[in-house]
C-alpha cells in the first residue's frame, strides 16, 4: 500500500520543530508500524537525508521505549497495544498518517520523534519502591498474600512506563503511572510501612516535574497499552488524602 | 587464518576446594571482607542494567561501595531481561515433589549437554531461593493459590515443579523489581545513574580494567569514568544474527571491546534457538516474536506428512483444515514419545527445521509449522483454552492477523539466548583482572543449552547474591581511587573512540547500516544457526571478512556525531558484530561435536551406534564427544590481522555422570 | 501550629490537595443545589407554601442560620473556584505544545469544557443573586405579601416575565447541569471512592442527578414565561407566547 506520513521533525531540544511529508510507496500490510518507518528511513538515508528519529528496543510490546502518537493518539487508538506492535493492515491504501511525539511539558522532544521521559525515573526514586536490603527478606512463603491482593497488585504493576497516559491526557498528567506505581506497593503488606511516606514523596515529585493534574477524563486509561484501570487514580487520591491528613496531624 | 590450537589448560578458575555443596559457603567463608568505612572509597562501574547489572549495582551500592550505573536504553526500567515471559526457577521444593538444590544442579548441568562448570551451577541452585525471597521483599507479584501461598508451574527439562512465575510477564516484574532497588540507590546517591549512555570502549591501565569511554547518546559528548573495578552486565549477542527475539539495541559492543583488550571469549558458538515464534515474514521485517514455550503445553506440533500437501497449503489452495489426521505428521510426538511436544528447545528447533528442509513446512516462506489446539479445543473447550492462552492468542491475532482459535498457529525457531560470552573464573572475574562479567553476558552456569526459566535465575543470582560476595576478592588487593580518568590510558582508549567514530562518518558510502546487518545475519543464520557443518562455516569465515571489508569502504552514515544519531549507534555495534561473527564461526568450527544449540552435522547418532541399537536414542541425534571436547573454548585476542589463540578449560565432572541426553 | 500551617500548605501546594478541595467544594454545592431545587419546587405548592419556606429560612436560629449557610457557602464556592482555577493554569503550563492532529477517545464533551461551563456559572450566579437575593430591581424589591412579608413566590413569577432572563436562565442552568453531569461523578474519583465496579452507576447517578436538577430549576423559569403558572393570581397581563401555550392546552 501507498501512504502519506505527517511526521514531526525537529532537530534538538532547542530547535522549533515542524510538520514534514512524506511519501511511504509499497508498504506491505504484514509490517509493522515501525518497521514501515524503517522503510521509510531507508529511503530517507539512501537519498542523502538523515532518518526520522523514533524511541523503540524490544518491538514486542513490553520495554515501554517506543511513543508515538499516531493520528492524535498516544499508541494508534487500536486498545491494549504500544506502537511496536500497531500494524499496517490496519490501514487503507492512500491513508495520511500524522506521527507526532508524546506530548507534554515533563517529556522535552530531544530530536524528531523522541522524548525524554526521566522524569518517570525520578518519580519511581522519590519513593515508588520498597526499601529492603539484599539478603535481608525472609522465606518467601512466611507471608501469605491473599491471591485477589496480589493479582490487583500485578494489574498496577503491569505498567510499562511508556508514558502514554501523559501524552493522552490534555493536562499531561501522570496520575495513572504514580497511581499503577503506588497501587502496586501499597497494596501489597510489603508496601505498607512506607506508604504514606511513598505516596506522599511520590506525588509531590510529579508535581515538580511540571505534570498536570487530573481531570477524571480517563483518556490515559483509554490508551493505556496495558490496560490499567483508572482506579488506581481515586485509590492514589484516597491514600493521599490519608497520608496528607495524617502528616498535618501526627 | 586458522585457528592456534592448544592443549588443555589448568585454568585459574579459582573454583574452591571442597564437596560441591560445601564450595560455595567456604568460598565465603574464605573470601576477603572489605570493612564498611572502608567501602564508601572504592568506586564501581556497572555497564547494563537488567536483571544482572540493575540488581548488582542496587547491592554494591547498599553495601556502600560508590557505584556509577550505564545503560543504553532512556531508562534502566527498558533492559531487555524485561521480555522474559515464563517465570524463574529455584530450588524451593514448595510442591513437596521431591525437589533440592541438587536435582535443580544436575537438571542445569544436563539440560546444559555438559558442557558448563559444575561449581558454578551448583552456586546458583543454591542461592536460586534467596532470589524468590528477596523479589517477594520487594513487592514482585508472583502468582499465588488461594492460600496466598506461592504458586509454581512446570517447564521444559524437568520433572519437578520448581517455575515461580507472575503471569506472563516473569521478567518485567522481576526487572522491575530491580530497576526499583536500583532508583532508591540512585534517591539515595549511592549509584550515579547514567541512562542514554553506550560504552565505547574498556580501558586497562597495567593490565587491569580501570575504567570506561562512553558516549552520551544524546549529545554525542565522549567522556571518561575510572574505577576500582569494572562490572559488565550487557546481555548476549543474539543480535549478530539480525533476526532474534532479542531487543534492536542488544549488542556485543562492550563484551567485544572488552575481548579486543585482552579478556578471553568463551564458547561463541553456543546459542540458543527458541522453538516458538512467529515465523518470518518479508525481507522488511526487523525482529522476530518469542510465543511462549508453554503454548506446547496443549497445542500439537505438525506439517503434512507428503511435500504436495505442503505445496498446496503454502500456494493457498489448501487450508490446515484440508489435511486430515492420516495426513498429518505429528513429528515430535513421533520421535519423542514421552516428551511429545514438551521435547527440549535445542531439539524441538533443530526438528522443525528438518521437516521445512524437506520442503514440507507450511508458511508461505516454507518455514514454519503448524501449532494446532484444535484438539485441545476439542478435549478443554475454547473457554478454558482462552483461560489459558488468551493473551497469547490475542498476540498472535495482532501480528499474524488470523484467528488461532479457528486456525492453527504458524511458528518456527528463532534466536532466543546465548550461553556463550566472555570468560569467568568463580569470581566472576575475567581473565583480565579488575573486569567482572555477569549475567547473559559471560559463558558460565549454562553450558550449551539453557534451559527455560533459567536466565531471569542467573542473572538475578549473580547480580544480587554472587558478585556482592567476590567482589573484595579483587578489591581488597587494590589501593582505591589509585587510577583516575588523568592516567593516559584514557587518553589513548578516547583517542580511539573518536577516530572510530570519525571514520566511521567519513566514509559517505552507498549502503546502509541494515543492510551490512541483514547480509551478515542471513550468512551466519545459514551457516552457523540451527545446523552447523565445516563446509558451511568455512565459507561463512571467508565471507564475513569481506562483507566487514566493504562495510568499512561503503558504508552510508547521515548526520554527525554531535547529537542523537540512531544510524552511528547501530554502525558501531554491526562493526562489532562483524568481527564477532567471525570468532563464533570459527568457535564453532573449533568444536567437531554436536552438544546443545551447537548441531554439527558430521556428529550425529546414526543405525550403527549402540545407544542406537539399544533404543536409547535416536538417529540424528547430536553426538557429544566428551573425549576431546569437554573444554571451554576460551579465545584470546591476539590483533586484527591474526588469528585468535585458543585456551581450553578442562571441565571435570565429579558429581554427574556425563551421559547421552535423551528424552525419548 | 507551624507543621500544621506546614502541612496545609504543601496540601493545597499539591495537585491532589487543590483537586481534593475542588471535590469536597463541589460535594457542598451539589448537597446546596439539590436543597435549593427541592426547595423552589415549593413554588408549585403555591404562596402561601413558598413564602412560609422563605420566611423560615431567614429566621430560624434566629436570622443567624442563613448567615452561616451563605457563610459556608461562599467559602465553598471561592475555594471551589481558586482551586480550579489554579489547576487549570498549571494544566495549561503542562501542555505547552498540542499535537498538530489531535483526537479524543473518550473524555466528553461537557468534561472537556469544565472551566468554561464553570466561569459562565458563576456570572450566572452573580447575576442570580443581584436578580432575587440582592433584588436590584426595585419592582421585584417591593414585592410585600398582605402581612407584610417579602413575597418571594410572586417576585419569582415577575421576574420570570422577561424574555432575556429567561433565556439567560436557560443557557445558565444548562450550563451548570453540563459542568455536574461530569463534576458529580468526579468527586466520587477524586475522593477515592470510584472503582471499575462501581463506575457504571456513579457515572449514572452523576448524569441522572443533572438532568433532575435541569428539569426542577428550569421547570420554574419556564413555566411562569411559557404557560404562564402563577400570572393569574398576579393579577398580570399574560404574554402572547403564554397565549398560545394556553390556547393548545
Amino acid at each position: 500500500m501507498n501512504l502519506t506520513l505527517k511526521v514531526w521533525r525537529q532537530k534538538h531540544a532547542n530547535d522549533r520543530g515542524t510538520i514534514e511529508t512524506y511519501d511511504a510507496k509499497n508498504i506491505p500490510g504484514e509490517a509493522s508500524f515501525l518497521e514501515m518507518l524503517d522503510i521509510v528511513n531507508e529511503q530517507i538515508v539512501q537519498s542523502g537525508g538523515e532518518p526520522i528519529h523514533f524511541d523503540h528496543d524490544c518491538r514486542e510490546g513490553i520495554c515501554g521505549m517506543c511513543s508515538l502518537t499516531i493520528n492524535g493518539v498516544p499508541h494508534s487508538k487500536e486498545k491494549g497495544i504500544t506502537t511496536c506492535q500497531v500494524h499496517m493492515r490496519k490501514f487503507k491504501d492512500g491513508d495520511t498518517i500524522w506521527i507526532e511525539p508524546f506530548r507534554g511539558k515533563a517529556f522535552p522532544v530531544v530530536r524528531d520523534l523522541v522524548v525524554d521521559r526521566s522524569a518517570f525515573d525520578r518519580i519511581v526514586s522519590a519513593g515508588g519502591y520498597i526499601s529492603v536490603r539484599t539478603g535481608s527478606a525472609e522465606d518467601a512463603n512466611s507471608l501469605p498474600i491473599p491471591k485477589d491482593s496480589a493479582d490487583s497488585s500485578f494489574d498496577a504493576a503491569a505498567c510499562i512506563g511508556c508514558g502514554a497516559c501523559v501524552a493522552a491526557c490534555k493536562n499531561a498528567s501522570a496520575m495513572l503511572f504514580v497511581g499503577a506505581k503506588a497501587a502496586h506497593l501499597n497494596l501489597l503488606p510489603q508496601g505498607q510501612p512506607e506508604k504514606d511516606k511513598r505516596v506522599l514523596a511520590m506525588v509531590r515529585q510529579m508535581d515538580s516535574e511540571g505534570f498536570g493534574n487530573c481531570t477524571n477524563h480517563y483518556e490515559c486509561e483509554a490508551v493505556c497499552p496495558k490496560q490499567i484501570s483508572a482506579d488506581v487514580i481515586s485509590k492514589l487520591n484516597r491514600d493521599y488524602a490519608v497520608a496528607s491528613t495524617k502528616e498535618a496531624f501526627k | 587464518m586458522a585457528a592456534n590450537g592448544s592443549q588443555k589448560e589448568t585454568f585459574n578458575s579459582s573454583i574452591p576446594d571442597g564437596p560441591i555443596a560445601e564450595k560455595w559457603t567456604n568460598h565465603k567463608n574464605n573470601s576477603k571482607l572489605i570493612n564498611p568505612a572502608n567501602k564508601r572509597k572504592y568506586s564501581i562501574i556497572v555497564v547494563g542494567s537488567g536483571l544482572a547489572g540493575g540488581a548488582a549495582a542496587a547491592t554494591l551500592s547498599e553495601l556502600g561501595y560508590q557505584v556509577k550505573c550505564f545503560c543504553y536504553q532512556d531508562s534502566p526500567r527498558r533492559a531487555h531481561s524485561i521480555a522474559a515471559q515464563g517465570g524463574i526457577n529455584a530450588a524451593k521444593n514448595y510442591q513437596n515433589d521431591g525437589d533440592s538444590v541438587h536435582r535443580l544442579f544436575y537438571d542445569t548441568v544436563k539440560g546444559g549437554d555438559f558442557r558448563s562448570r559444575e561449581a558454578n551451577v551448583h552456586r546458583l541452585a543454591e542461592v536460586s531461593g534467596n532470589i524468590i525471597d528477596q523479589c517477594v521483599a520487594q513487592g514482585v507479584p508472583f502468582a499465588r493459590e488461594y492460600g496466598g501461598l506461592l504458586d509454581n508451574r512446570s517447564f521444559g527439562g524437568a520433572q519437578v515443579s520448581r517455575t515461580f512465575y507472575a503471569r506472563g510477564q516473569t521478567g518485567q516484574q522481576l526487572l522491575i523489581g530491580a530497576y526499583q532497588a536500583l532508583s532508591k540507590e540512585v534517591a539515595r546517591g549511592g549509584v550515579e545513574m547514567h541512562a542514554r549512555t553506550e560504552m565505547m570502549d574498556l580501558v586497562v591501565v597495567d593490565g587491569h580494567a580501570k575504567g570506561i569511554i562512553v558516549r552520551d547518546m544524546v549529545t554525542g559528548e565522549i567522556s571518561r569514568h575510572a574505577a576500582d573495578t569494572v562490572v559488565l552486565a550487557t546481555g548476549g549477542y543474539g543480535n549478530v544474527f539480525f533476526l532474534s527475539t532479542n531487543a534492536m539495541g542488544c549488542n556485543v559492543m562492550a563484551a567485544y571491546r572488552a575481548h579486543k583488550k585482552g579478556a578471553y571469549m568463551a564458547n561463541p558458538c553456543f546459542t540458543q534457538i527458541h522453538p516458538t515464534c512467529i515465523p518470518v515474514s518479508g525481507d522488511y521485517q526487523s525482529k522476530l516474536t518469542l510465543m511462549s514455550e508453554s503454548l506446547r503445553n496443549d497445542g500439537r506440533i505438525w506439517v503434512p506428512k507428503s511435500v504436495e500437501d505442503a505445496a498446496a497449503i503454502r500456494s493457498g489452495d489448501k487450508t490446515a483444515a484440508d489435511i486430515p489426521d492420516e495426513d498429518r505428521d505429528y513429528y515430535l510426538e513421533r520421535k519423542y514419545p514421552s516428551f511429545g511436544n514438551l521435547a527440549p528447545r535445542d531439539i524441538s528447533s533443530r526438528s522443525a527445521k528438518e521437516v521445512c528442509d524437506e520442503g514440507r513446512g507450511v508458511a508461505s516462506t516454507g518455514l514454519g509449522v503448524f501449532l494446532d489446539f484444535r484438539d485441545a479445543i476439542d478435549r478443554l473447550g475454547e473457554d478454558t483454552i482462552r483461560a489459558r492462552y488468551g493473551n497469547l492468542f490475542q498476540m498472535y491475532e495482532k501480528i499474524q492477523g488470523t484467528n488461532p482459535y479457528k486456525e492453527p498457529m504458524m511458528i518456527y525457531p528463532a534466536v532466543h539466548y546465548t550461553m556463550g560470552g566472555l570468560w569467568v573464573d568463580y569470581n566472576l572475574m575475567s581473565n583480565l583482572p579488575g573486569l567482572h562479567v555477569l549475567g547473559e553476558a559471560n559463558f558460565s552456569d549454562h553450558g550449551a543449552n539453557r534451559l527455560g526459566a533459567s536466565a531471569l535465575m542467573q542473572g538475578l543470582a549473580d547480580g544480587y547474591f554472587v558478585i556482592p560476595a567476590t567482589l573484595p576478592n579483587y578489591l581488597a588487593d587494590q589501593v582505591p581511587g589509585s587510577v583516575t580518568t588523568e592516567n593516559e590510558a584514557f587518553d589513548e582508549a578516547e583517542k580511539a573512540v573518536t577516530d572510530r567514530i570519525d571514520k566511521l562518518l567519513s566514509i559517505q558510502g552507498e549502503r546502509t547500516v541494515d543492510s551490512f546487518h541483514r547480509e551478515l545475519g542471513l550468512l551466519v543464520w545459514d551457516k552457523c544457526g540451527m545446523s552447523r557443518d565445516k563446509a558451511g562455516l568455512e565459507e561463512a569465515l571467508e565471507k564475513i571478512p569481506k562483507i566487514r571489508e566493504e562495510f568499512w569502504e561503503n558504508v552510508k552514515i547521515p548526520g554527525t556525531g554531535e547529537s542523537l544519531n540512531a544510524e552511528l549507534e547501530k554502525a558501531g555495534r554491526v562493526a562489532d558484530f562483524l568481527e564477532f561473527g567471525e570468532l563464533m564461526c570459527r568457535d564453532a568450527l573449533n568444536r567437531e561435536e554436536s552438544c546443545g544449540g551447537h548441531f554439527r552435522e558430521e556428529y550425529q547418532f546414526t543405525e550403527k551406534d549402540d545407544a542406537v541399537i539399544s533404543g536409547y536414542t535416536n538417529p540424528g541425534e547430536a553426538k557429544r564427544r566428551d573425549e576431546e571436547f569437554s573444554y571451554v573454548a576460551a579465545w584470546e585476542y591476539t590483533g586484527d590481522d591474526s588469528p585468535p589463540n585458543l585456551h581450553k578449560e578442562e571441565l571435570i565432572f565429579e558429581n554427574v555422570k556425563q551421559s547421552v541426553r535423551s528424552y525419548k | 501550629m507551624n507543621a500544621l500551617t506546614k502541612a496545609i500548605n504543601l496540601f493545597w501546594q499539591s495537585s491532589i490537595g487543590k483537586k481534593l478541595i475542588v471535590a469536597i467544594t463541589g460535594a457542598v454545592l451539589v448537597g446546596f443545589l439539590v436543597a435549593h431545587v427541592g426547595g423552589n419546587m415549593l413554588i408549585f405548592a403555591g404562596r402561601e407554601a413558598m413564602n412560609d419556606y422563605a420566611y423560615f429560612l431567614h429566621h430560624f436560629l434566629h436570622g443567624a442560620g442563613i448567615w452561616i449557610f451563605r457563610g459556608i457557602l461562599v467559602v465553598a464556592f471561592v475555594l471551589h473556584i481558586v482551586a480550579t482555577i489554579a489547576l487549570t493554569k498549571q494544566n495549561r503550563a503542562a501542555k505547552v505544545e498540542n499535537y498538530e492532529n489531535e483526537a479524543t477517545n473518550v473524555a466528553s464533551k461537557s468534561s472537556r469544557m469544565m472551566i468554561w461551563s464553570g466561569l459562565t456559572v458563576l456570572a450566572f450566579v452573580v447575576f442570580h443573586i443581584f436578580h432575587f437575593t440582592v433584588r436590584v430591581d426595585p419592582e421585584l424589591a417591593g414585592m410585600k405579601e398582605p402581612s407584610g412579608r417579602h413575597d418571594v413566590w410572586g417576585m419569582v413569577i415577575v421576574g420570570f416575565q422577561k424574555p432575556l432572563v429567561v433565556l439567560f436562565y436557560f443557557v445558565g442552568i444548562s450550563l451548570l447541569c453540563s459542568h455536574l453531569s461530569h463534576g458529580i461523578a468526579s468527586i466520587f474519583q477524586t475522593l477515592g471512592w470510584r472503582s471499575r465496579k462501581s463506575s457504571e452507576a456513579i457515572n449514572k447517578l452523576g448524569l441522572a442527578l443533572s438532568v433532575v436538577l435541569w428539569l426542577g430549576f428550569l421547570s420554574i423559569p419556564l413555566a411562569a414565561s411559557v404557560v404562564g403558572f402563577g400570572t393569574d393570581e398576579m393579577e398580570m397581563p399574560v404574554t402572547d407566547v403564554a397565549d398560545v401555550a394556553e390556547e393548545n392546552r
